[in-house]
């Protein structure tokens, strides 16, 4: 565990795997959470957790040094389910990168369990790792991915909370709604979130 | 309809809702946002009587025009500019009793590129996340004024200060930026270190809220490869692929995978918001505060 100076109020305390970095999230969520650690953001990544708006950073780093970071627990929490039709337009290219049909794509997917690893691209869109596989981004972006979109890119599966341009994979479409500010809370998906995709017939 | 509104005659070339911005919320991948020049926006709401926290406009090169409904208490400052009402010149940094009917103007800046306009009470458009602010990277708050937009306004609170003068300051001809080396010097190779910290560089037009582009010398990288994505701040210096130093402003997306190479000091963002294209930039190393 390194922990980077940002400037004069922040720390990026670098680990060397996605569970680390997932662990010690949870880790600096409780110490947050019982009033140990005053800090205005925690921004987990996929192998960093940025903390901003330190008083002291240089002092919290010394401490750093003797945490005991226990790994994440595998309790059986709440699993938001999110239903997907399996029809995006770069189905026969995953399938084909993964030398599977297009069929055994969408069980693959709805079989693995994920998890947010981290958020970013836009509000509410979640980096969720769990896939066994990976894909190639796409060659081109597209100028515009609808709302809904259920993405690959990476290690990561993705769901795009509202139209954008983007460069994953499209593999299936859901009318769950990732995020609407005037709901609490407004992201569907937060770091730590626990997701399964459930295959849905298309419409 | 209520009577405590303001309606924008003419948007401008980019004129938004800004106030301190929705920190907080990093993690779940929203901006902060908020007034670029922070000090101009704290400023001209102490100006009308707001709290700090009241949501201004916040215009770019070439002001706006507005006509408030009911008489109402206005201030312009940030970038210099005219300010007339009706037409007649008003007094720039100063409270100004804009009647109910008239149009307040605000003209292209003289110097700098963002003039802020509070209004006695506040903009109340409804907040998202605990801000009226406009994001222009994630499209939340309220969208940029459009020619005949209306606004709703708060009660006002305090009385407005009483000044003859505000201090403030001019619009950098020379951008000069602190940073802090790090976190990702050691992407880079010691001759790019030096040149960032010795050699010119120029605000681009490219700039926005999102971030400060620049020209100048590119700067080298140490190794390929890519960078996971990471939490950013405000003020980082990340390198894009070109090699040329963009700094992010109120707007920037909260993780990134271009390496960041220094953080700018936080007192030198408000100059940064008001360096129109053009004007040149150095960034000065300094130490970690222990």
């Amino acid at each position: 565990m390194r922990a980077l100076p940002v400037g004069d109020r922040a720390l990026l305390i670098e680990v060397d795997t996605g569970e680390e970095a997932e662990a010690l999230h949870a880790e600096l969520l409780r110490r947050r959470a019982t009033g140990e650690l005053s800090v205005a953001e925690i921004v987990p990544a996929a192998r960093t957790v940025l903390l901003d708006g330190l008083e002291a950073p240089s002092r919290l780093a010394e401490r750093l040094a003797s945490w005991e970071v226990p790994p994440v627990p595998r309790r059986a929490e709440d699993v938001v389910e999110i239903p997907v039709r399996y029809d995006g337009p770069d189905l026969p290219d995953v399938a084909a990168h993964w030398g599977v049909d297009e069929a055994e794509v969408a069980r693959i997917h709805a079989k693995a369990e994920f998890r947010v690893a981290f958020c970013g691209f836009a509000p509410g869109f979640g980096y969720l790792t769990g896939l066994p596989r990976e894909v190639p981004r796409r060659a081109t972006p597209r100028t515009v991915v609808p709302a809904g979109s259920v993405a690959l890119a990476g290690p990561y599966t993705g769901v795009y909370p509202r139209s954008s341009p983007g460069g994953w994979q499209l593999i299936g479409t859901t009318d769950t709604v990732l995020w609407d500010h005037a709901r609490v809370p407004a992201a569907l998906l937060a770091p730590g979130t626990r997701v399964r995709f459930t295959a849905v017939a298309a419409a | 309809m209520t009577d405590r509104a303001l309606a924008v005659a003419r948007a401008g070339a980019l004129t938004t809702v800004q106030d301190q911005g929705r920190p907080g919320h990093a993690h779940l991948g929203v901006p902060r946002s908020g007034a670029l020049d922070a000090h101009a926006a704290t400023l001209v709401n102490r100006l009308v009587g707001n709290p700090p926290e009241a949501a201004v406009l916040e215009t770019t090169l070439n002001g706006c025009s507005v006509r408030p409904r009911s008489t109402v208490t206005m201030a312009v400052a940030g970038a210099p500019c005219p300010v007339t009402v009706d037409g007649r010149p008003a007094p720039w940094g100063a409270p100004v009793r804009v009647p109910g009917g008239a149009v307040l103007d605000i003209g292209a800046a003289r110097s700098g590129v963002r003039s802020y306009l509070a209004v006695s009470g506040g903009v109340a458009v409804e907040p998202v996340l605990g801000s009226r602010s406009t994001d222009l990277l994630s499209g939340l708050g309220p969208p940029p004024l459009t020619d005949g937009t209306v606004l709703p306004l708060g009660r006002p609170g305090g009385a407005h200060a009483r000044v003859d003068v505000v201090p403030h300051p001019a619009p950098p001809s020379e951008l000069v930026l602190r940073v802090t080396l790090g976190p990702r010097e050691d992407w880079f190779t010691e001759a790019a270190l030096r040149t960032l910290t010795t050699r010119p560089y120029a605000v681009s037009s490219a700039s926005n809220r999102i971030g400060l582009r620049t020209e100048g010398p590119a700067l080298e990288r140490s190794r390929a490869g890519e960078l996971p994505s990471e939490g950013m701040v405000l003020g980082a210096v990340q390198v894009p692929p070109d090699g040329r130093p963009v700094v992010f402003l109120a707007d920037h997306p909260t993780t990134g995978g271009y390496p960041v190479i220094a953080v700018v000091h936080p007192a030198d963002l408000p100059g940064a918001a008001q360096a129109i294209p053009g004007t040149p930039v150095r960034f000065v190393a300094v130490r970690h505060r222990r």
